[in-house]
């Protein structure tokens, strides 16, 4: 084998899986996975860990991996992270652990990702079960929002001995691994419903249907129903327009919308009664991971799909893995194109698109180069369909019904980043409600230190 | 899962059910609605709220079947439960926010259209609670279709019945009503709230705007999610585009664009319609309806 490269890990063919939901990487077996693991040169000063928002000891799982004791590897992948094969799946690691990885320099990094995913995937198939804590300290904690924070968050305290409860205001829990990450990036049957079994299995109730703020709010669940501290991990799930004309007419969506469709309500197959609108040319706005899935969908129900960024290649916020497979599928990309009109016909439906082309500036403040308009360049594309992936921002239905709990001027809740700490006594928050749109595992991240924070104010308070 | 403890067929195709659902129960106020999902594969469906009772813990829904799902949902009976029952959702009436003086101060025309008349309930019944007694316009295709009028009227002031076809009680529109009770029957009113179907809004609204009323609509537009996470229910009110689901259901009717929302309404009606086709009529139907798409 080439030592400077990954083990390939075998994947649907890009025509057949183009067609259908299931999952486009197939995973790494126990031969690939010790192979790719003979690759980890066990580093002292291990780079990866430090790449890792919730810190797991890579070199540590990975030779265990590599002598084939996957039981082994689960644990120490058990200490820091509650769903593992979320994880592996969805991470941008070429940005975070993989990174860093020194085999990276001269070659590709050791694939950490996929050696995550094969434990826990491993982990599954054999049964292996998280183990409760021996026995509950009476204190009981809510946690708002079933999502990769709160799931975490409560994971964590669940462990500690507290009796926790998480409030969704969804059908399903899950957050965005449910309603957003499609199908054939994240099963919700293989695993994403096992992932959540396992934070249940540690002792932690889920109570779906509740909307906090409305069905009922903070204050009465620590006033009334006895809920000690609070996390909220509601995530930032409402969807930006672009407030140009025609963005109203039958056929444009938000990328929440068309997704929540087609995962959550499953309306891509004919046995579930949501409806979903297959257009035939579909345009895509945005460039990120929500874009892409958007784009893969709309394709998988029979489109022809563009995506229309305003930036170049370069800029594209997506995982590079997504970029690649959307590709692969057939996803035109017209980069340096931004729409400043939706075209309708007199029934107030999608007809098509006029865009402009824009080129780059100087950066601006995020670092990346600021796209800027061409004067005179504007053109027409025949579409019926446009999905709006602009990115989303917090909902203002918690911060508004709780007293005393402050946010910042993108609606944000305020929070201490090292433990979720609030303004608001006994409350704590992370994840995408505290950060705006982010990763899974930086909620994550976020969900554990905020549990660290809510065991230490509950063991000083007595 | 949620029980319910009465199912009941009000009028054709209109349906009413108590629901077991506590904590909505508890904290549900008029103008607000329930998002439904009757089983594993059923669709998410905002309703109303008709009614509640807090001690009991029971909410009241009715609504009409107007799709497949809305056909599945009314073979349920009583004892059978649904898989979800979220809410309440929405904002209040404005009035339930507001100095109760300043509400005692104003002059209230309700004006209920169809299966509206479950929505308009609860909020006339909070006005009596309170002891403001308002005028309630309520008005049906048909006799047969009318619904709760012996529930509206034990809590309205008055109560102006009308039937589109003259089965019943006055013949004509809601908007004929209207103009009799301020051009000739001398009424003046401070508020109208009208709910019912999109287009008799609209027509309401035409001529409360002429008659110089402030009136309020209820909009119910496609929902999903029903919680503000995908805007599939954005109307544009005032010029400005607002999610009927958190900033709504309720809007200064003046300032709506009826024109749109009844537009977007239709943004699924082929494929509702193809759906409710093929439940009706299972294996007898052979297309030539102009409507599923099948072999004629």
């Amino acid at each position: 084998m080439d030592m400077m490269k990954k083990v390939p890990v075998r994947e649907q063919e890009p025509a057949v899986r183009a067609k259908n939901f299931e999952e486009v990487c197939l995973g790494y077996d126990a031969g690939e996975a010790m192979e790719e693991a003979s690759r980890c040169l066990n580093c002292k000063n291990a780079k990866c860990i430090q790449g890792c928002p919730v810190s797991i000891d890579i070199p540590g799982f990975i030779q265990q991996v590599k002598e084939g004791k996957f039981a082994e590897a689960a644990a120490v992948i058990g200490k820091s992270s509650a769903l593992p094969a979320v994880c592996g799946r969805v991470c941008p690691q070429e940005s975070q652990c993989e990174g860093k990885c020194v085999r990276g320099i001269k070659g590709e990094p050791v694939s950490i990702g996929k050696l995550e995913r094969f434990v826990a995937d491993w982990s599954r198939e054999n049964g292996i079960e998280p183990e409760k804590a021996k026995e509950t300290n009476g204190k009981k904690v809510a946690v708002i929002g079933s999502g990769p924070a709160g799931l975490t968050c409560a994971g964590d305290l669940a462990k500690l001995g507290y009796e926790v409860t998480i409030f969704e205001a969804l059908h399903e829990p899950g957050g965005v691994l449910t309603y957003g990450i499609p199908e054939f990036r994240l099963p919700k049957l293989g695993v994403v419903r096992p992932e959540i079994e396992n934070v249940k299995k540690l002792g932690v109730t889920i109570e779906t249907d509740v909307v906090i703020g409305k069905s009922v709010t903070i204050d009465e669940l620590m006033d009334e129903e006895g809920y000690q501290a609070v996390f909220i991990g509601s995530g930032a799930g409402l969807p930006k327009f672009m407030g140009i004309p025609g963005e109203n007419a039958n056929g444009v969506f938000s990328a929440n919308e068309y997704l929540t469709r087609s995962n959550l309500m499953k309306a891509f197959r004919e046995d579930y009664d949501t409806p979903i609108f297959r257009g035939k040319k579909v345009a895509v706005v945005g460039g990120g991971n929500v874009a892409m899935d958007a784009a893969r969908t709309a394709l998988r129900l029979g489109a022809e799909v563009h995506i229309v960024y305003r930036r170049s290649e370069a800029e594209l916020p997506a995982r590079v893995e997504e970029v690649h497979h959307a590709k692969e599928e057939g996803v035109v990309f017209d980069l340096l194109r931004n729409p400043v009109e939706i075209l309708t016909d007199e029934n107030d439906w999608v007809t098509g698109m006029v865009i402009r082309k824009m080129e780059l500036g100087e950066p601006d403040a995020s670092g990346r180069r600021r796209p800027v308009e061409v004067p005179g360049s504007d053109y027409t594309i025949d579409v019926d369909t446009v999905i709006m992936s602009l990115g989303t921002s917090p909902n203002p239905l918690i911060s508004s019904t709780t007293k005393g709990l402050e946010t910042n001027r993108w609606k944000c809740i305020i929070a201490d980043e090292a433990d979720g700490k609030t303004t608001k006594e006994g409350v704590y928050a992370g994840g995408d409600a505290v950060t705006g749109a982010a990763t899974v595992i930086l909620a994550m991240g976020a969900g554990k230190a905020a549990a660290k924070g809510i065991d230490e104010y509950l063991q000083k308070r007595k | 899962m949620y029980k319910i403890v009465k199912a009941e067929c009000l009028a054709d195709k209109i349906y009413l059910m108590d629901v077991e659902a506590p904590r909505v129960a508890k904290a549900c106020q008029p103008g607000e609605f329930v998002i439904v999902k009757m089983d594993e594969t059923g669709e998410r469906i905002p309703l109303t709220i008709c009614d509640y009772d807090r001690e009991k813990g029971l909410v009241t829904i009715v609504f009409q079947v107007v799709g497949a799902s809305t056909l599945r949902m009314a073979s349920l009976q009583e004892g059978d439960a649904f898989q979800d029952f979220v809410g309440p959702l929405g904002q209040p009436s404005e009035f339930v926010k507001e100095d109760i003086e300043a509400v005692k101060g104003r002059r209230y025309l309700f004006v209920a259209g169809g299966v509206g008349s479950a929505p308009v309930y609860p909020q006339v019944k909070w006005m009596r609670e309170h002891g403001i007694d308002v005028d309630v316009i309520e008005g049906a295709k048909t006799k047969s279709l009318l619904i709760l009028e012996e529930e509206l009227r034990a809590v309205a002031g008055n109560l102006y019945v009308t039937t589109d076809d003259g089965s019943y009680c006055r013949k004509g529109m809601v908007t004929e009503v209207i103009r009799d009770l301020v051009e000739n029957q001398g009424k003046k009113y401070d508020v109208c709230v009208a709910i019912g179907p999109m287009i008799m809004m609209k027509f309401v609204c035409k001529l409360t705007k002429e008659l110089g009323i402030p009136t309020i609509v209820s909009l119910n537009p496609i929902m999903v999610d029903g919680t503000g996470m995908c805007g599939a229910c954005r109307v544009t009110v005032g010029g400005e585009v607002k999610f009927a689901c958190v900033d709504g259901p309720e809007f200064d009717g003046h300032q709506v664009d009826f024109d749109q929302a009844m537009k977007r309404q239709q943004m699924y009606k082929t494929e509702e319609g193809r759906a409710y086709l093929r439940e009706q009529e299972k294996e007898s139907h052979h297309g030539g309806c102009g409507m599923c798409g099948g072999e004629a």
